[in-house]
């Protein structure tokens, strides 16, 4: 028996293999570049309805308050963004790319809570204001438990508005923030609740009536703090 | 960490495919010689053969097998049937005696002593010029056999000749998934035949010259897969096996999901220690194909497949933990997956892609098997295929490879 062996065979199949693989790469990589620019855009927006509500805020002197609308579709946008970018870094990689709009995002949510408060105080709407704060440096198992306590009562209540930043968040708004509320990485998941900080994990039968309470109460001043810190 | 893992998955998944594409290649350069023979088909000269049917309690399938075999299209002057009874405990020597009134059919007892003993009696008291087997849970078609035979007239070096095997009357989803598996089969032996790399000669009908086993010797042990030896042994001696792919055999399959196991577990492990016993012939060019793409692509599927069953148990138990800490920290709450569906979240990894492309061509071989066998496809057995698999094949996968560890031999039941 002759025991031919077409190595061109072997070769070919190995280059229509290789160009199966490549093929997937490729895919994978227009699809990854479509997500991030679809990032990009809800940012965009989200940048935009800001200053929006900015310049309205501004003009409230003139304005009564019922003309002030488009800040549930803002906190939506903001929650979206939030959901996509968690999956965009557990799918898409930490790039660059991801890791400077989990940046823009931190901002923006500070600017989006300041906003909030200076809004809610000044026309009584009845909001509580969640800060939190994890960390993705380290497994910290307790900040996914929290995590889910706080997805659970934002689907509870539509007015809780939840503002979560990474510990490890390289910018100087984000370490502002900790370092007003005076937060250390060895005390993850924090939450910060009218001005009150909470270490460690704190479940959905404290934190709840906790929230209950804070519908309404907002204090001013606690954002002039907010701004001075970045500042 | 991930990275390493990454990396594995990718080395092999690639070779994965790479086996894949290259079987399919195979198909693409010899498409228009795989047909099926229509009608009878006639020899110039009808050789003498004498098939074995080794019987170890087998009372409920061995007279249905008898019965095929007596019906085949062969002159019956020109075929032996010898019906080994094993030791058996159970009815099959009564059964097997009443035989032994047709002048071409000879009942042998001898104590138990192992499959390969029983085809080894077969072999000392054959003196045709072909020599086979037929397990007593199968049944042959009645033209299989000259088509078979015809294989050998075509070609002086054929040396083996095996036969397409297809499930027997499957009856619950264990055997409806084995039945898809078993054209994939087909269509993968065929292509191993087209490129002269066959390693295994299955037990239901696979018909050698007697010259194989004068040359070669007997049928040995060999982990409880004698019958992939023999093509082991075959194939490092430059002996040529063919692959009748219009020639067929119906056989019975294990209807229980612990029956499928242990059979299973017999065959990888016959794979494994059979390598490992041969392990000599491996990339040798000199043994060809068998030595260079079927030997390396067993062991490429056992590994990729132990390494992706292990990813896919891994994620599955991470998702399950998931659940649980929700469960436990937040209580139960319903939340269709689809509501508000944003196709954002359609995971779009280059790994997603690569397994696609990997089922794809695992359902492109099943189809081609049914192609092969002139049959129709089932789209749902093809369903239960995978998902029997999936779950009960790491399961064999990982035990044949620790009994080998710790030099465990399976039993045959």
């Amino acid at each position: 028996m002759k025991n031919n062996v077409d190595w061109k065979k072997y070769f070919i199949v190995f280059l229509i293999t290789l160009t199966l693989f490549l093929s997937a790469s490729y895919l994978s990589d227009y699809f990854s570049t479509k997500k991030i620019n679809q990032l990009k855009l809800i940012q965009d927006e989200i940048s935009l309805d800001i200053l929006s509500s900015e310049t309205q805020f501004a003009l409230l002197s003139e304005l009564s308050c019922k003309n002030v609308s488009g800040f549930s579709v803002l906190s939506d946008l903001l929650g979206e963004l939030g959901a996509k970018l968690e999956w965009g870094e557990s799918n898409l990689g930490k790039t660059e790319e991801v890791e400077y709009l989990r940046k823009y995002y931190s901002l923006l949510q500070i600017k989006d809570y300041l906003l909030m408060k200076q809004i809610s105080s000044r026309c009584g709407f009845k909001y509580a204001f969640v800060l939190y704060f994890y960390t993705t440096a380290e497994n910290c198992s307790e900040c996914e438990r929290q995590g889910l306590v706080l997805s659970r009562l934002k689907n509870k209540y539509p007015e809780l508005r939840v503002y979560s930043f990474d510990f490890s968040t390289d910018l100087s708004a984000v370490e502002a923030m900790l370092a007003i509320y005076k937060i250390e990485d060895t005390k993850l998941p924090a939450l910060v609740v009218e001005g009150d900080l909470y270490t460690g994990f704190q479940d959905i039968d404290k934190l709840e009536p906790l929230i209950q309470e804070t519908f309404g109460l907002e204090e001013e001043g606690e954002e002039e703090e907010v701004k001075e810190g970045i500042e | 960490m991930a990275t390493t893992f990454n990396i594995i998955f990718y080395v092999l998944t690639f070779l994965a495919v790479y086996v894949q594409v290259f079987l399919l290649v195979t198909f693409l350069e010899n498409r228009k010689t795989i047909k099926n023979r229509k009608g009878k088909v006639v020899l110039a000269r009808y050789p003498t053969v004498t098939v074995t049917v080794p019987c170890f309690n087998e009372e409920r399938t061995i007279y249905k097998t008898v019965r095929s075999l007596l019906d085949l299209n062969y002159p019956k002057e020109k075929l032996k049937i010898f019906l080994v009874d094993d030791g058996s405990t159970d009815g099959t020597l009564n059964i097997i005696q009443k035989f032994a009134k047709y002048s071409n059919v000879k009942v042998f007892h001898k104590e138990n002593g192992g499959k390969h003993t029983a085809l080894n009696l077969g072999l000392e008291n054959c003196d045709t010029e072909f020599s086979g087997c037929l397990d007593a849970d199968s049944y042959v078609d009645s033209d299989s056999l000259v088509r078979i035979m015809s294989y050998f007239e075509r070609d002086e070096s054929t040396m083996a000749v095996a036969p397409s095997i297809e499930v027997s009357n499957p009856k619950n989803i264990i055997e409806y998934a084995q039945k898809a598996e078993y054209y994939m089969s087909i269509y993968v032996k065929k292509m191993l035949g087209l490129i002269n790399a066959i390693h295994v000669t299955p037990g239901p009908l696979t018909i050698f010259r007697r010259k194989v086993f004068e040359e070669l010797g007997p049928y040995r042990s060999a982990h409880n897969t004698e019958d992939m030896e023999i093509a082991y042994r075959m194939q490092k001696n430059h002996m040529k096996i063919e692959q009748c792919h219009d020639a067929f055999v119906y056989t019975n399959t294990p209807s229980s999901v612990r029956r499928l196991y242990q059979q299973r577990l017999r065959w990888i492990y016959g794979f494994i220690n059979n390598t490992i016993d041969y392990r000599g012939v491996l990339f040798q060019k000199k043994y060809g194909n068998f030595s260079l793409f079927t030997v390396p692509a067993g062991i490429v599927s056992i590994i990729a497949a132990s390494y992706l069953f292990s990813r896919i148990a891994i994620r599955l138990w991470n998702f399950v933990e998931g659940k649980i800490v929700e469960l436990r920290t937040v209580g139960f709450e319903f939340s269709s997956p689809f509501y508000n569906f944003d196709p954002f979240f359609i995971n779009t990894k280059s790994v997603l892609f690569v397994i696609l492309i990997l089922y794809s061509l695992v359902i492109v071989s099943i189809v081609l098997g049914h192609k092969i066998a002139e049959k129709k496809v089932f789209p749902l057995h093809i369903l239960y295929f995978f998902s029997i698999y999936s779950v009960v094949a790491p399961f064999w996968l990982f035990s044949s490879i620790y009994n080998t560890i710790v030099a465990k031999r399976p039993s045959w039941r």
